[in-house]
């Protein structure tokens, strides 16, 4: 057992983070996903980790680091369909739900993968009709098309294709929330060892240190449980994978959600504003939960796998 | 990054669960959880038992007696025993996990031959004497005294949750040896012999009713300087090895117990709602285990795992408590019984977020420590 990253992991995980840092500064992300954006990460390897050879828990030390920068794209799909599709591809989940459709990114999108129960289908987006613009998305970097009807796709894989994108997707959509986790406890700390109140730090009053406190932990709780779930998955043997994902898609949902809001909350009034990088971590959480199980799915899921 | 035990960890596991499916049957019936005579008995037969067969003090080093287990070892030690449902350390807590790691690190030869191999049988019970009425989480101020007269200290103070005080034979003891230097560098650590004349132990009623926790009197009670662990006024310093010992291993078994008590509600749970909210404790404790696991391979490369256990006690007292309340609501009106294994549970573990560090204590600690912010500053009332 090492449950530590490995050497090629360290590697991996700077390599990605000096890749983001170079390429996808916040000031760039702000002007949200693009087919320029697609081909450096293409270019990076970053959809095409699987067939080169990669685990899953190598994906989720880069997607941890894409949620650091808060990098936007159908990256999870792009992720998964690697091979399947050519492209630009977007996911949409339709088991147990109903339309409108909210299907993201379509201006962008080649390819649109209509995800249900039984299997996926695959769409032209061009194809798609009566497409309606969101004006003002959620989360500015996640644009949004409501769809009342879908046309017929193609099918392109079957229950089990759908049955290994859940399990792996949602690890590494899970890895990305904790990457947002840990960038918002990054803002927090920096801004309270900088902020000065009653002419002092305001890091150094218990009331918010103890906020930040909690913030770390709840990001590093999450961020092992997706390494769990991630080595699980690359090696059944050595636990429940369909427990292990499902605590880890939950335990990072609830971090990122959670911590973007005590971001907002040590930010203070800057921290409702749109000029601080913040919201923008909470507003993608919030997307990223209906995205292969919220957090209340999967607690139903954790306790499905423990006997009754 | 793997999770897999290695072959060696695998065969100390197979012959593990061989031993404990032969001697779990031939333990004598377990006394009730208070009756503290019956469980000292209970609790040091068992260590015994585990010092024959090569388990006692698995973590310890082979020149103390011990096993030298690897980290990962120790970690398949926790999940046999726990899934076996074997005794817990129980009275040999202080002994085997606070005391023993303590001497063992910082003890003089003679201490080192007298007390460790009693620890490690059974024979010897310690107990605490750290905290006092006026010293909990600003321990340091504490003020029970000992002068020296001779080759004695003679001490004078008290001394409060002191576990397992009521039936230890030996008490790891904090005391003000220098009241005039500053409050971190006048304390000394002794070994208190708990048969010594002038001591008084009362145990505490707790919301439990009964407890572990007593509290201890000391009156013109002489204990001999060779008793002194480590150099006189540097018992600060000590107590922060003996602190590090305590978070990295103690509760490690409290976590493995407490996943074990959530599959065991798992069976009791039916209200979708409860199911729910199980999935997320269980969700939680899992995570907390993972990092656990985390640690542990940090202990392996450098020999300390670190900050992150800090961070484990922090999280897990806390998931514990969720695991408990859901588990009164599961209970329904069966819950009105303390003997309840589930209530004892509920009420115990409200000490969770309280010993060995509060959780606000554990928050200043995590966010001065791993965040490196700026300590508050002192409060007047002008």
């Amino acid at each position: 057992m090492d449950f530590e990253l490995s050497a090629d992991q360290v590697a991996l995980r700077d390599g990605m983070r000096s890749l983001c840092e170079g390429r996808f500064p916040i000031k760039r992300v702000r002007d949200g996903f693009d087919r320029g954006a697609h081909a450096e990460l293409a270019e990076a390897g970053v959809f095409s980790l699987r067939s080169d050879g990669f685990g899953v828990a190598d994906a989720a030390v880069v997607f941890e680091e894409l949620g650091r920068a808060v990098v936007p794209g159908p990256l999870v799909w792009l992720y998964l369909a690697n091979g399947l599709v050519d492209g630009v591809a977007g996911g949409l989940e339709v088991a147990r739900r109903r339309p409108p459709w909210m299907v993201e990114h379509l201006d962008v999108l080649d390819t649109l993968l209509v995800v249900d129960d039984d299997g996926v289908q695959s769409v032209a987006a061009g194809k798609v009709a009566g497409a309606l613009p969101v004006d003002r998305p959620l989360d500015p970097l996640t644009p949004v098309h409501r769809v009342e009807q879908l046309p017929a796709g193609e099918p392109v894989g079957e229950a089990d294709l759908v049955a290994r994108w859940r399990l792996e997707g949602a690890v590494v959509t899970a890895a990305f929330l904790v990457g947002a986790a840990e960038a918002c406890t990054e803002l927090s700390v920096a801004y309270a060892k900088e902020r000065r109140q009653f002419d002092r730090p305001i890091g150094s009053f218990q009331a918010v240190k103890h906020l930040l406190a909690d913030m770390l932990v709840r990001a590093e709780v999450a961020r092992a449980s997706v390494h769990a779930a991630a080595c699980t998955l690359d090696d059944p043997d050595v636990g429940d994978v369909a427990r292990a994902v499902a605590g880890a898609k939950m335990l990072a949902g609830e971090a990122a959600i959670t911590n973007g809001k005590t971001a907002t909350q040590v930010h203070g009034g800057m921290g409702f504003t749109w000029e601080v990088d913040v919201h923008l971590y909470l507003k993608r959480a919030w997307v990223l939960d209906t995205v292969l199980g919220s957090v209340d799915e999967h607690a139903d899921a954790v306790a499905a796998t423990v006997p009754g | 990054m793997d999770l897999r035990y290695s072959e060696s960890d695998e065969v100390f596991r197979a012959e593990l669960r061989n031993w404990l499916e032969r001697s779990l049957p031939e333990l004598p019936s377990r006394p009730s959880w208070d009756d503290w005579a019956g469980r000292r008995r209970f609790d040091t037969d068992w260590q015994r038992r585990l010092f024959d067969a090569g388990y006692a003090g698995i973590n310890w080093p082979r020149e103390y007696g011990g096993r030298d287990a690897s980290p990962s070892e120790q970690l398949v030690f926790l999940e046999e025993t726990t899934r076996a449902r074997a005794p817990y350390v129980g009275v040999n807590f202080v002994g085997s996990l606070h005391a023993g790691p303590t001497i063992m690190t910082e003890g003089n030869d003679e201490q080192k031959n007298r007390y460790l191999p009693e620890i490690l049988r059974g024979d010897e019970v310690w107990c605490q004497g750290f905290s006092e009425p006026g010293a909990g989480s600003d321990l340091a101020a504490l003020r029970t005294s000992a002068v020296r007269d001779g080759d004695d200290y003679v001490v004078n103070g008290q001394k409060i949750w002191c576990s397992f005080a009521h039936i230890a034979d030996y008490g790891e003891l904090l005391v003000r040896t220098d009241p005039d230097a500053p409050k971190h560098r006048g304390i000394s650590w002794l070994i208190l012999p708990m048969d010594t004349p002038g001591i008084d132990v009362r145990p505490i009623d707790t919301v439990l009713g009964s407890s572990e926790f007593c509290e201890v009197f000391l009156d013109d009670v002489r204990v001999p300087v060779a008793n002194r662990v480590g150099a006189e006024n540097d018992g600060w310093r000590i107590t922060q090895v003996t602190f590090a010992f305590e978070r990295g291993t103690a509760f490690v078994s409290e976590l493995v117990e407490a996943r074990r008590m959530a599959e065991d509600l798992a069976g009791l749970a039916r209200d979708p709602a409860h199911r729910h909210e199980l999935g997320h404790v269980v969700a939680e404790l899992d995570g907390v285990w993972a990092l656990t696991k985390r640690n542990v391979t940090r202990a392996a490369r450098d020999g300390s795992p670190g900050n992150g256990a800090l961070m484990v006690k922090l999280a897990y007292s806390e998931s514990r408590q969720k695991l408990g309340d859901l588990s009164v609501r599961v209970l329904d009106r069966s819950a009105l019984d303390i003997d309840n294994e589930f209530v004892v549970e509920r009420l115990r573990t409200l000490a969770l977020t309280i010993a060995a560090g509060t959780s606000q204590i554990q928050r200043n600690i995590i966010s001065e420590r791993l965040l490196g912010l700026p300590r508050e500053q002192q409060w007047t009332s002008s």
